[in-house]
């Protein structure tokens, strides 16, 4: 009993406290109606109609964006349908980052005082979250998105039955 | 007496010091009492999910804000405990409350402490049954007792 309690605390040792399971993994994306960060016109959910996709939250003041941004932009020259959440942010400053640093995003929701961040469970950015066919969150990564996240817990959900895809 | 007042002001200005930095957490106006009481218990209640060791009450990060500001707006427009805590609970998980509601996933939480203890208290009442169903287990043996017989005698 002690060995076996032992070896499920050390395992416990070895856990990253700060990455929090995502309550929102298996339902449908929330609706919301917010403005589109580069017309301010108002969209909602259904603008999200490239499936499977990701959804990235980001902002000009997190860094840790600035660090995943070139890799998204990789990710979206392969094909991959990359959706933005520009999370508490200055929609000035969001338009001058994608013109500067480049646009990887085919929507960027602008979402000024969080609240469709609430309704997904963000509590930082950078966020992705992976989007199923059928528009069911199935998997949220917390901080960067690298090539090793992307091939260990991204692409999985991007393998489509037809052989010699891109992806 | 020049050098007395300028130590007076640095101690009265040590002593304000404190008041400006306490105000970064803001304020909210409750039409009722009652709200306001159910907000403080509330905020304690609630974890914020950035800074994990801190209620929402006591956080300053931006999340934690912004779930204070919904915790005020969901009060004034006349939820009840469980709706808040439930809508929390859909959106950030078991984690954002100090006290998660009893499921299968936090059974191992509530209940883990007191089954270690009903083990323990049963392995000590197991040794000591054991101790006292054998008491001669301790006593010397005939052999043993003569070689003490024969080194005090020697003495």
């Amino acid at each position: 009993l002690f060995i076996a309690l032992g070896a499920f605390l050390y395992r416990g040792l070895s856990l990253d406290p700060t990455a929090l399971p995502a309550a929102r993994i298996g339902s449908e994306f929330p609706s919301f109606t917010l403005p589109d960060l580069a017309t301010f016109d108002d969209i909602n959910q259904d603008v999200l109609d490239a499936k499977p996709a990701l959804l990235n939250v980001w902002a000009t003041w997190c860094y840790s964006c600035r660090v995943e941004h070139p890799f998204l932009l990789d990710l979206a020259r392969r094909g991959v349908p990359i959706y933005g959440l520009n999370y508490k942010d200055d929609a000035e400053a969001a338009r001058q980052w994608l013109t500067d640093l480049g646009d990887p995003y085919r929507r960027t929701v602008f979402d000024k005082v969080g609240t469709l961040g609430v309704d997904l469970g963000v509590y930082g950015a950078p966020e992705t979250y992976v989007i199923d066919a059928n528009g069911v969150i199935v998997h949220r990564h917390v901080g960067v998105v690298d090539e090793d996240v992307w091939i260990t817990q991204l692409a999985p959900f991007f393998e489509r039955p037809r052989a010699g895809d891109a992806l | 007496v020049n050098s007395y007042r300028t130590v007076l002001a640095l101690l009265v200005f040590m002593a304000l010091w404190p008041l400006t930095s306490g105000a970064v957490i803001e304020t909210y106006e409750f039409s009722d009492p009652v709200l306001e009481e159910r907000y403080q218990s509330l905020s304690l209640e609630l974890r914020c999910p950035k800074c994990q060791n801190q209620n929402i009450a006591d956080s300053d990060a931006p999340i934690s804000r912004d779930l204070r500001s919904l915790l005020h707006q969901q009060l004034e427009a006349g939820a009840t405990d469980e709706e808040i805590l439930g809508y929390m609970v859909l959106r950030y998980g078991d984690f954002v409350r100090y006290r998660p509601a009893v499921n299968e996933k936090t059974a191992l939480l509530w209940f883990g402490p007191i089954g270690l203890i009903i083990v323990g208290i049963g392995v000590f009442i197991w040794h000591f049954r054991r101790a006292r169903s054998a008491p001669n287990a301790d006593a010397l043996t005939d052999d043993e007792r003569a070689l003490l017989e024969r080194q005090r005698r020697r003495e």
